[in-house]
């Protein structure tokens, strides 16, 4: 039979793929990846690799396929016939340069956003798939140099950017006392205990976006809200072991999350706009941990706000006026159904919102998520390249009047800056809270 | 050929029956336990009604975004899936034979309506085919197995046809249609087929994630 040879993405250099694979051997490979199979290759795993009809029709699904005019190794089931689908069928006995392929397309060929999921007739949870071998290349040390590296700081720190302690409280206090120039009497208090409220961040915020910190502070105390900040590790919701494949890892961070919040006796976490850290939070971190669904009560920035409005504690001023078009991330849309809440603080907040589409659980990915963008700057041409699609629908939306993009996660934030620079699309782009901060009343 | 006739409609059709029946049983049965061990998560979040939504939604044609972005392959497959069951079990010879066994029967198809299926079932075929031959992203998934499995579909509804138009060679061809409707039978456990008993466990564990956790459509 005659099968179309694909044109394979180029290997781009990758330190820690490349030496990674460089020291593997035959039987460890072997011996490791039998390991995994017989520990945690359950009956999902068989059933999704055994019952794929290769009916192909998640082609039509992927991001990446789309982009690359429907080249058939970037579809989700072809994705699995070149990683996971081998470790089984051949029963782990795999060489390193398959490793090494594996690796590339699991971690910087798929967002895990589940958009196939929807057009398989079966269900076929690929991102589960993906995940899977990605752990296997974690098993084996072959994994993204950028990305391990925030993996190795969640381990050190608990959080993901090497932030030190004394750091994290002085970002703090230097938000607060900027935000205290605008809004009198402002606070972030520090380890309140029995608030009603535990807001956490991800590591980036104190990093490099530390305005979003001060623009949080600002929607907390103009609607006069019972919460606090931890001073301890366990602060940083964002979680980069989960896409590395490293669960341990993911489990720790997760319960010093939770824990923390339980100290402090908080009655919920409210979170920034991070997609994958509420993934993580809600629903990966708490499986892993033994927990149904989080102990304690997460609640999404997009919820709050919504619920900020519904409750009349957050008064807006005026409306944003340059018109704007909602990107869903996938983690809160197709991961928790909050496209809704969104349309309805965007509506609340903005003179026009043009919806761009796909739309809602149809989304096409920024590429960004499933920790493809913190595989670092070797693998931007991947991510890139790979959402022309995503270009295309911002295009339209922009064609139809758009000039603004809202997308609330930080994931999105960055993958979509790359695709507008990337194709000269020249729209702005903003979070929520941006919105939310420049039209609140300010008291 | 009577001898032959007798032997496999006989005592090799206990033993498919048998066969099928053990191996659906097997297949769920393993998987479900290996599930008890290794994805809790199966049991813990799984919850009838969204996965009676999720299946309704893609067991109706046309419910899903990914059907109506694919008509024409939708109406082949749920042609061919249609056809494909219910042909067999209301054929009325199937139902004789059923009668003349077990002493019952039930409402059975008129025959031009069974002939009409089985040409049905076999155009769809042969457009799902094409699709493995043609279709680039279906052509880079597809194996040497795919199209056996087709043609093991394929062949009952063929030899069928035949010996039911009496075309010269009926007498074999209905022996060819009772062996290779007992191949399918006996291959439904055990190969890809087995999505036939799949689909809903898959389909509806999707759908309590989608539903219940994440709070979302799946179609």
């Amino acid at each position: 039979m005659s099968q179309v040879i694909a044109k394979q993405s180029k290997p781009l250099p990758d330190a820690g793929l490349d030496k990674g694979a460089a020291d593997l051997t035959p039987e460890k490979i072997t011996k490791t990846l039998q390991a995994m199979l017989k520990a945690e290759g359950g009956a999902r795993l068989a059933a999704y690799v055994d019952t794929c009809a290769h009916c192909g029709l998640c082609a039509q699904a992927c991001h990446f396929c789309l982009s690359h005019d429907m080249d058939p190794a970037y579809s989700p089931a072809g994705k699995v016939k070149n990683t996971i689908a081998q470790v089984v069928k051949k029963k782990g006995k795999v060489n390193a340069d398959f490793i090494r392929d594996a690796a590339r397309i699991a971690y910087t060929e798929c967002n895990l956003c589940k958009r196939c999921a929807m057009y398989c007739p079966f269900g076929i949870d690929v991102a589960y798939l993906m995940l899977v071998m990605r752990r296997m290349c974690h098993k084996l040390g072959v994994t993204p140099q950028y990305i391990q590296d925030t993996a190795h700081s969640h381990s050190v720190t608990a959080n993901q950017m090497w932030v030190k302690q004394d750091e994290w409280v002085d970002t703090l206090f230097w938000q607060e006392e900027e935000a205290r120039e605008e809004f009198e009497g402002l606070r972030i208090p520090l380890e309140k205990e029995g608030a009603q409220i535990m807001y956490s961040v991800i590591g980036p915020e104190p990093k490099f976006r530390a305005q979003l910190i001060y623009q949080a502070a600002a929607l907390f105390h103009a609607a006069g809200l019972d919460w606090t900040m931890p001073a301890t590790p366990g602060w940083d919701n964002s979680d980069m072991a989960m896409y590395t494949g490293d669960n341990e890892i993911m489990g720790r961070i997760k319960r010093a999350h939770y824990e923390t919040a339980m100290r402090l006796r908080v009655q919920k976490i409210v979170m920034g706009e991070c997609g994958h850290a509420f993934r993580s939070v809600h629903d990966m971190g708490n499986r892993w941990l033994g927990y149904k669904s989080s102990p304690v009560q997460v609640v999404h920035a997009l919820e709050f706000y919504w619920q900020l409005l519904q409750d009349g504690k957050l008064k807006l001023a005026k409306k944003y006026e340059k018109p704007v078009t909602l990107h869903d991330p996938c983690n809160v849309v197709r991961g928790r159904g909050l496209h809704e809440m969104a349309r309805e603080v965007v509506r609340a907040s903005c003179e026009t919102f043009i919806e761009m589409t796909p739309n809602r659980e149809h989304n096409y990915c920024c590429a960004a998520g499933g920790g493809v963008i913190n595989c670092g700057p070797p693998h931007k041409p991947t991510r890139v390249a790979g959402n022309r699609v995503k270009a295309e629908q911002l295009f339209r939306a922009k064609a139809d009047g758009a000039q603004v993009v809202i997308a609330p996660c930080h994931n999105c934030h960055g993958g979509l800056e790359d695709i507008i620079h990337s194709y000269g699309l020249n729209l702005e782009l903003k979070f929520l809270g941006d919105i939310l901060y420049e039209c609140m009343e300010k008291p | 050929m009577t001898a032959i006739y007798s032997f496999i409609a006989g005592p090799l059709m206990w033993a498919v029956f048998a066969v099928f029946v053990v191996g659906c049983i097997w297949r769920v049965a393993s998987l479900a336990l290996i599930a008890r061990k290794k994805d809790v998560a199966f049991y813990e979040y799984w919850n009838n009604r969204y996965a009676a939504r999720s299946i309704a939604h893609w067991i109706v044609p046309f419910r899903s975004q990914s059907m109506r972005q694919n008509p024409a392959t939708t109406t082949a497959s749920f042609v061919f899936h249609i056809t494909a069951i219910v042909t067999p079990l209301f054929l009325s010879a199937h139902v004789l034979l059923f009668q003349e066994a077990f002493g019952f029967s039930w409402p059975v198809l008129p025959n031009a309506i069974a002939d009409a299926f089985t040409m049905l079932a076999i155009v769809s075929l042969v457009f799902l085919v094409g699709r493995r031959i043609f279709v680039r992203e279906v052509r880079y998934l597809t194996t040497w197995s795919d199209f056996a499995l087709l043609a093991l579909v394929a062949l009952p509804f063929v030899t069928g046809f035949w010996a039911y138009h009496l075309l010269p060679g009926a007498g074999w061809a209905t022996i060819l249609h009772i062996l290779s409707g007992q191949a399918l039978l006996v291959a439904i456990p055990f190969t890809r087929l087995s999505h036939m008993l799949l689909f809903f466990f898959m389909r509806g564990y999707i759908g309590s994630e989608f539903g219940g956790v994440r709070k979302a459509q799946d179609w």
